[in-house]
């Protein structure tokens, strides 16, 4: 991905990684995160935060027709730094306020010139998937083991 | 014939006062918290978020609490809200086979690879009061001991699995893997598309579908369904946004998913499969997406040559009467003022018995006068 002064600094498949942490986290944690990495830049909004809807869609038989299961509310923001790196950030929710800090976020981590950032988003991701992983534990404990009953007479 | 009367605002900002003093009952007892109907009321947020159509528990907790845990209600105020937010684009279809798996059971496969995963469900409970619930304070936090080794993410959809076999009537993408209809954006026509009576049922009333499956299975359907499997968890949503052009991950969404499996289809040419029936639903909510699943494939008969003879096969009546904010709309609607229709009726009713009142007396007057022949007769 290029910069405005045309540095490669990330490719697609890191950033999607980083989005998807940023839209999993809190509007807390990313204030946490953003406190810890220093100075917040300054920035210039392109698209205000804004919350709306996206329809949700599924398949038939999961693998079937599409159709439309329902909406759910989005909020999206994009953001511009000095340097003209542009930020965006989508999440489910409605949180505002989250969306412009996950924008200005995705920004500074394309410049790839803040590794404390770099390394409390690595952090959030570790949180995340420590979450997942103790929710997968949790069921596995809920597992059957199914056992036979030994009948009739030998 | 409308005639506007003006009258009543003292009278409707008065209520609007009571209710919300109504609503928050006795005010020595402590107010509760949305994050509090949120948490510990989650199969009721669920509920509002399905019939509501809009996938957001915070909301859906706001409008429990606003409409006093009425869940019809509630799922009003999300439509409501609903068209008050921009339309910002329609999500990459959800994929359940990576969902992060919190309960997985089936009730046709006992060792099906990846296991029966009862996770947190009442089915095996006793249906007895736990008393200590009431009492608040001082219980210890409930909690599972977490097995040493997770889950293995990867689960198959147990329909997949019979698939491959061949057994399994295929779900497969039409041709060009069309975009959805839209039923919030455009009007039904019938017969229905599956696309549109899935959407339809996703947002239909839980009651309503629940009966209709339950007409089905006692055999106003002719359906002998299996769950093949019911699965619970978090699958994640993704958008392409035009400006990106690549696919964003944008949080976790919590689904419930029923695959049914029925009897036999098959033809002269074609083997015997075993036809299916979807149901998918936010949050957790198992019934409901039984109950679609079931409505699903009850609706399929046209599809399957079957004759449409009752009414979970029907089309326009299960599209028509599912949606629980228009159904209570229109039957809610009649104790609004209908002070001048009723007028009318009343005094078309007064003026028939008038009739026939008048025409009575008239028949009684001519029987008691006496005629020419009784006369002679006397």
């Amino acid at each position: 991905m290029a910069t405005a002064d045309g540095r490669e600094t990330m490719n697609t498949t890191t950033r999607q990684a980083w989005m998807g942490v940023l839209a999993r986290a809190t509007r807390g944690e990313l204030e946490a995160l953003v406190a810890r990495a220093g100075v917040m830049p300054g920035y210039s909004v392109l698209k205000p935060a804004e919350t709306g809807t996206i329809m949700v869609e599924a398949r038939a038989g999961g693998t079937g027709r599409r159709f439309n299961l329902g909406e759910a509310t989005l909020s999206r923001c994009v953001v511009r730094l000095a340097d003209g790196t542009i930020g965006f950030a989508y999440a489910l929710g409605t949180d505002r306020v989250k969306a412009t800090l996950s924008a200005v976020i995705d920004a500074m981590l394309q410049q790839g010139a803040n590794p404390v950032l770099a390394e409390g988003v690595a952090e959030l991701r570790r949180r995340q998937d420590d979450a997942r992983t103790l929710a997968l534990r949790k069921a596995a404990a809920t597992k059957v083991d199914f056992f036979t009953m030994v009948r009739g007479h030998d | 014939m409308y005639v506007a009367v003006k009258g009543g605002e003292a009278a409707i900002l008065a209520t609007h006062d009571l209710v919300a003093e109504t609503r928050r009952g006795d005010p020595a007892v402590p107010e509760i918290g949305t994050e509090q109907i949120r948490e510990q009321l989650g199969l009721a947020v669920a509920r509002v978020m399905n019939e509501g159509s809009l996938a957001d528990s915070d909301l859906a907790a706001l409008a429990l609490k606003q409409a006093q845990g009425d869940a019809i209600e509630a799922a009003f105020l999300m439509r409501a809200y609903r068209t008050t937010l921009p339309r910002l684009g329609s999500s990459l279809p959800v994929d359940t086979s990576a969902m992060t798996v919190r309960r997985r059971v089936s009730a046709t496969y006992k060792d099906l690879p990846g296991g029966q995963i009862l996770g947190p469900t009442y089915d095996y409970t006793h249906r007895l009061f736990e008393f200590d619930l009431a009492g608040g304070e001082g219980r210890a936090p409930a909690n599972v001991t977490p097995a040493e080794q997770p889950l293995d993410p990867r689960m198959p959809r147990v329909p997949d699995l019979l698939g491959d076999e061949g057994l399994m009537e295929p779900e497969t993408p039409p041709n060009g893997d069309p975009k959805p209809f839209d039923l919030t954006r455009d009007p039904v026509e019938f017969p229905a598309e599956r696309d549109v009576r899935l959407q339809a049922l996703a947002r239909g009333d839980e009651g309503f579908l629940l009966g209709l499956a339950y007409s089905v299975q006692r055999g106003f359907g002719g359906n002998h369904p299996f769950a093949g499997e019911i699965r619970l968890g978090e699958v994640a949503v993704e958008i392409v946004p035009e400006e990106l052009g690549f696919a964003v991950d944008v949080g976790d969404l919590t689904l419930t998913e029923c695959q049914m499996v029925n009897q036999f289809k098959g033809s002269k040419d074609v083997a015997p499969q075993f036809t299916r029936g979807y149901g998918l639903a936010f949050g957790h909510a198992e019934r409901k997406a039984m109950a679609m699943s079931i409505v699903d494939r009850a609706l399929k008969g046209r599809e399957l040559g079957e004759a449409a003879t009752y009414p979970a096969q029907q089309d326009e009546f299960v599209l028509y009467h599912s949606d629980n904010v228009e159904a209570a709309g229109f039957v809610e609607h009649l104790k609004l003022p209908h002070y001048v229709d009723f007028q009318g009726e009343l005094e078309l009713l007064r003026r028939l018995r008038k009739e026939l009142e008048a025409r009575i007396r008239r028949e009684q007057d001519e029987a008691s006068r006496p005629t020419a022949n009784a006369k002679a007769g006397d």
